[in-house]
């Protein structure tokens, strides 16, 4: 093995081929294959945002009419919710970072991670196959009764999202057990780093609430195919039981998506400013906390939707309580800061727009977690931008800091750092412009899923489409810097960052067992002394 | 400016209850807190960066694991305020939902992709419905078809409205004028186009508009464009261009294909049944089950109205 | 590459080459098996669910619905699959004594159970689709008891759709299940289960103990509710 790293073998070249990717048992190739796969995806999902702020431009129809901006909304959710976000960073950053940040040598089920990669695939695929059936126009969510009565394929979109289902129900399993058995010599569970932490968290949700997700579409097909009545009126059913259904796995879903961020981010500020995280186990526990109290808060999305009094008071409540561990993570990051050595890469810029736009979402929810606020806001505007705020300003940007920063590690080359912070500045000033003024628009009263609005909403929706395209044009450029720093990138070394997690005391890019001898864990994963 | 009018101006829109007036006051309190929690996280974070940066390579920095009184107070007293905010927020739901006894009591009906407004008195009204000043109403409001959501801004107040069951929303407007409802559950085409007017009137004009004929004076082609204007605008154009239904312009005598194949000539017959019975016999090109029905909605006096209509557009 | 590769008549089964040991394998594919089980309890917990809420909310039709069920077979079928558990178990036991011929008979008779357990649904399924009871839009009774209930109850199909939603989908599992029985018995036969190596056969042990115990609460709330 000794002799294969010192001839320069490494997970990339060690087989080449098209074939030896597609059959590759390799965590990390199966990570890049993620990479790519989720890149596209995000390519289509973005530029349906970028057609559905074009025909919001102005009011009355700009570029399209409204079925076909009904089905574009459907896509741009379902392909961002189900196909980039919830794989992005577990099934990607996750799949490549998490064997070497417990100095394993691979995920516990090497096939099964494959076949989970498939998975994602295949979905997508029926999923797609549905635009050729007319499309869907039912919204990602799948609404009963809408979504059993609308004429067209929103059937292959539900059975792509069922597929996509197992994609993340098997990585989850994955990493569960990866996480029990794989650790190395010495790493107990409090010298994990806290992207592991992340991304165990997450894994409980994936294999907790994903399977109820599977039987709900399920159910839900039936009702398409036989009109089994669970969630048709006109045969006996309950329209709003599919919202608690849907709910009671989407509501974990959310954090499924914002969790892995919070890792990603915990790595980067201690990385960046050199020195050890602030409250490890608060960071830590409050990862598994926001996990656990996640099961029990579906009701807020339901507030108005004819649910009792009392469930809405409970789940205001429970909702509340979610806000105490956030507040944690935030607050700890920012003691991180405090007296370290912080230096402007472009990951750590990324990071703290995660912290500026993560915090802007999780006061905006703490609002809307309000049930009597709600019941204006819901279905809103402001709703929107809330969501987009924790799950664009949020996730995305610790994927695009994450990429960054495992960038190096994962083709052993550096991106071109001017660049690399352009492409921040562009999605960041363009995030805000695009979803801070729906923040006013929400507020005064415009509904969500409007082809069509008012007149008076126009002035604020115009700046909101310029926003979104200077969004466009900064993943453009991110893009760019990635494919630049493939082809042009200045070799990196082990660890750039000077960084202490175990992943950069391997090369860069590492062999394909990770580590040449196996590392033994004496420490925590922050010791900055 | 009326209260209406002055909501594009405004953050919020015209308050126009005092349950209403109650929500600008906690969400106004939940924007000082969110602000002065981002000016302490954001504020920290930009002073920390910048004081603490990168000097020279390599430099040490302190190991500070951890501070347990620290971390109690940033989640203490965040949890103080959440639970303050909660309380002040279920009081206020509260307000909201407990339903007034001796309200004025409408009957409010949703399907796509309209409203339908029924008052004890057997007058139906849609596309908009009056209400008297200061006197509590409430509406008893049921779905056709898919889920719907009644919504005026104004009110600060939204109710899902549920096929197969009945969903209640009330209201005390304490100030006339005419305020925006809207559909807030997303149903479908023309989900954006399902919009409604509350007018608030002194309880006299109310009592004037509720005992009038709405028709009176009226021709039967005056009456029809009423009809159109309230139910049929969302799907019909008055053009020949291809909406959700066909343009109305020209149609009246002309041979359709039907989707069965078969010929029919749209005459006063034909426009009859397709508003009672829209699936009996549809256009070629048109998707069945698309059109609700309007049968026990219009009454004789209405449909006859909008035949005579539909003659008149050419 | 090594894989979970076997090798014959020796203790020393090669393990995957991120494992430590066979043994370290051995608990992490035993973990693996039962956070899926999990995942399988999750997904039929929500059809229980939705079964007791409309039990719930129409008890009388529920009753008249489970009236078309004939406890007896459903009886017989939760003997077989028990019994079958027993068998299951056995193989384990002499995959761990080293005792290939008993594993087999054992394997096989866990198998036979399956095929009369899904022989026994087919003549319940048929018999209700040829007396119209069908899931959902498409039922259509045409026996006087039948119609009579139908028209006592609009909504009895919904009963139905219960009964077929979650015995299919119980059924699918059994026929996965005894798949996997039958990849078992193949791999049975090239002798590659020992004291030393037996996991697949614990893990689909363990799955089919699942499919059996979901099918001890089928059989009550679908067969004996009222």
């Amino acid at each position: 093995m000794a002799t294969a790293a010192h001839s320069g073998k490494n997970y990339l070249n060690e087989k080449s081929g098209l074939w030896s990717w597609l059959t590759s048992l390799d965590h990390k190739r199966i990570g890049i294959m993620y990479m790519i796969s989720v890149m596209i995806f995000f390519a289509i999902g973005g530029t349906f945002a970028m057609l559905l702020r074009w025909e919001l431009f102005g009011a009355g129809p700009t570029i399209m009419n409204a079925h076909q901006y009904n089905q574009t909304m459907t896509f741009h959710g379902a392909i961002m919710v189900f196909m980039v976000i919830i794989p992005g960073i577990p099934a990607f950053l996750g799949n490549f970072i998490l064997p070497l940040h417990l100095g394993a040598k691979d995920v516990a089920f090497p096939r099964v991670n494959l076949m989970s990669w498939y998975c994602l695939m295949v979905g997508s695929a029926i999923a797609f196959w549905s635009l050729f059936y007319h499309g869907s126009d039912t919204g990602w969510t799948f609404y009963t009764p809408y979504s059993v009565t609308t004429q067209n394929g929103t059937i292959w979109l539900v059975f792509g999202a069922f597929i996509i289902g197992f994609s993340s129900i098997l990585t989850g399993l994955n990493f569960i057990v990866t996480t029990h058995k794989l650790r190395a010599p010495g790493m107990s569970f409090w010298r994990m780093p806290l992207f592991v932490w992340a991304l165990y968290s997450t894994a409980l949700l994936q294999v907790l609430a994903t399977p109820v997700l599977a039987i709900t579409l399920l159910l839900l097909a039936m009702e398409r195919l036989l009109g089994i009545g669970v969630f048709d009126p006109n045969l006996g059913g309950d329209p709003v039981l599919f919202q608690h259904f849907f709910w009671f796995y989407s509501h974990p879903a959310v954090y499924i998506m914002i969790l892995p961020a919070m890792g990603v981010v915990s790595e980067i500020i201690t990385a960046f400013s050199h020195k050890t995280i602030f409250g490890y186990k608060a960071i830590a526990l409050s990862s598994v906390g926001i996990a656990a109290v996640s099961f029990f808060v579906w009701g807020h999305h339901m507030f108005v939707s004819g649910q009792s009094e009392i469930a809405g008071i409970i789940f205001s409540f429970i909702t509340m309580l979610v806000g105490v561990p956030t507040a944690i993570k935030c607050f700890n990051w920012v003691a991180t800061l405090y007296r370290g050595s912080v230096r402007f890469d472009s990951p750590l810029l990324f990071a703290l727009g995660f912290l500026f736009l993560f915090t802007i979402g999780g006061v905006t929810g703490i609002i809307l977690a309000t049930v009597g606020i709600d019941v204006h806001f819901h279905d809103t505007y402001f709703v929107v931008a809330h969501f987009h705020y924790v799950m664009v300003g949020g996730t995305l940007m610790a994927i695009m800091g994450g990429i960054y920063y495992w960038f190096p590690k994962m083709f052993g080359k550096l991106v071109n750092e001017f660049w690399a912070r352009l492409s921040f500045v562009f999605i960041f000033i363009g995030f805000n412009v695009t979803f801070f003024p729906q923040f006013v628009l929400g507020a005064m009263g415009m509904p969500r899923r409007y082809f069509d609005y008012l007149p008076e909403y126009e002035p604020l929706n115009r700046i909101s489409s310029f926003g979104a395209w200077t969004i466009g044009v900064g993943f453009l450029i991110g893009l760019g810097v990635i494919i630049h720093g493939l082809l042009r990138g200045k070799p990196a070394g082990p660890n750039p960052w000077g960084a202490k997690t175990l992943e950069w005391t391997t090369a860069s890019p590492p062999p394909h067992e990770n580590f040449l001898v196996q590392p033994v864990v004496t420490a925590g994963p922050y010791e900055y002394r | 400016m009326s209260p209406a009018a002055s909501t594009a101006s405004r953050f919020t829109p015209y308050a126009a209850t005092e349950i209403a007036k109650g929500w600008d006051a906690l969400y106004a309190f939940l924007l000082i807190a969110s602000l002065i929690s981002c000016i302490l996280v954001i504020g920290g974070l930009i002073v920390f960066v910048i004081k603490y940066r990168r000097k020279v390579e390599g430099e040490k920095t302190p190991y500070i694991s951890h501070s347990t009184t620290l971390e109690f107070l940033w989640s203490f007293i965040p949890f103080v305020i959440f639970m303050v905010v909660f309380v002040w927020g279920w009081k206020l739901f509260h307000d909201f939902r407990k339903m007034p006894e001796n309200a004025l009591e409408i009957a409010v009906e949703a399907q796509k992709w309209d409203w339908t407004f029924g008052y004890k008195s057997g007058r139906r009204v849609s596309g908009e419905f009056y209400v008297p000043i200061n006197e509590p109403v409430k509406l008893v409001m049921t779905s056709k078809d898919v889920l719907h959501s009644f919504f005026v801004p104004a009110f600060r107040n939204k109710q899902d409205v549920v096929p197969g069951r009945y969903t209640t929303y009330w209201f005390q407007a304490n100030a006339l004028g005419n305020y925006q409802v809207f559909c807030a559950e997303y149903c479908g085409d023309k989900h954006s186009g399902m919009l409604a007017k509350v007018h608030v009137v002194t309880r006299e004009q109310f009592d004037e508009w509720l005992s009038n004929d709405p028709y009176k004076g009226l021709s039967s082609v005056d009456i029809g464009q009423k009809v159109y204007a309230a139910r049929c605008v969302a799907c019909h154009q008055l053009t020949d261009a291809k909406g959700v239904g066909p343009g109305w312009k020209g149609m009246f005598g002309r041979s359709e294909k039907m989707a069965d194949g078969s010929t029919i000539t749209a005459d006063e017959n034909y426009i009859r049944e397709s508003i009672l019975n829209p699936n009996a016999h549809v256009v070629e090109g048109y998707p069945a089950g698309v059109m609700p029905t309007f049968a026990g909605q219009l009454n004789e006096q209405e449909l006859m109205g909008i035949i005579d209509f539909i003659k008149t557009v050419k | 590459m090594s894989t979970v590769s076997s090798s014959q008549h020796n203790n020393g089964h090669h393990h995957a080459h991120h494992f430590e040991s066979a043994e370290a394998e051995y608990h992490a594919s035993k973990f693996g098996t039962w956070t899926f089980l999990v995942t399988e309890i999750l997904m039929f917990g929500g059809l229980f669910v939705g079964y007791i809420l409309y039990h719930e909310r129409y008890p009388q039709m529920f009753h008249a619905g489970s009236t078309f069920l004939d406890w007896r077979l459903g009886a017989l079928n939760t003997v077989v699959l028990l019994f079958s558990s027993l068998t299951m178990a056995l193989s384990i036991y002499y995959a761990q004594m080293n005792d290939k011929r008993k594993v087999l008979i054992n394997l096989y008779i866990t198998l036979a159970c399956g095929f009369v357990f899904m022989i026994v649904k087919a003549f319940e399924y048929t018999s209700k689709f040829s007396h119209g009871l069908f899931p959902g839009k498409y039922f259509n009774p045409h026996e006087p008891h039948a119609i009579q209930l139908h028209q006592q109850f609009p909504d009895l199909a919904q009963y139905f759709s219960f009964y077929f939603t979650m015995t299919g989908l119980h059924g699918s599992h059994v026929l996965v299940g005894m798949g996997l029985i039958g990849w078992l018995i193949y791999r049975a036969h090239k002798g590659e289960f020992h004291s030393g190596y037996y996991t697949p056969v614990e893990c689909v042990g363990l799955f089919w103990h699942l499919v059996d115990l979901i099918w001890i609460y089928l059989f009550p709330l679908l067969y004996l509710v009222g």
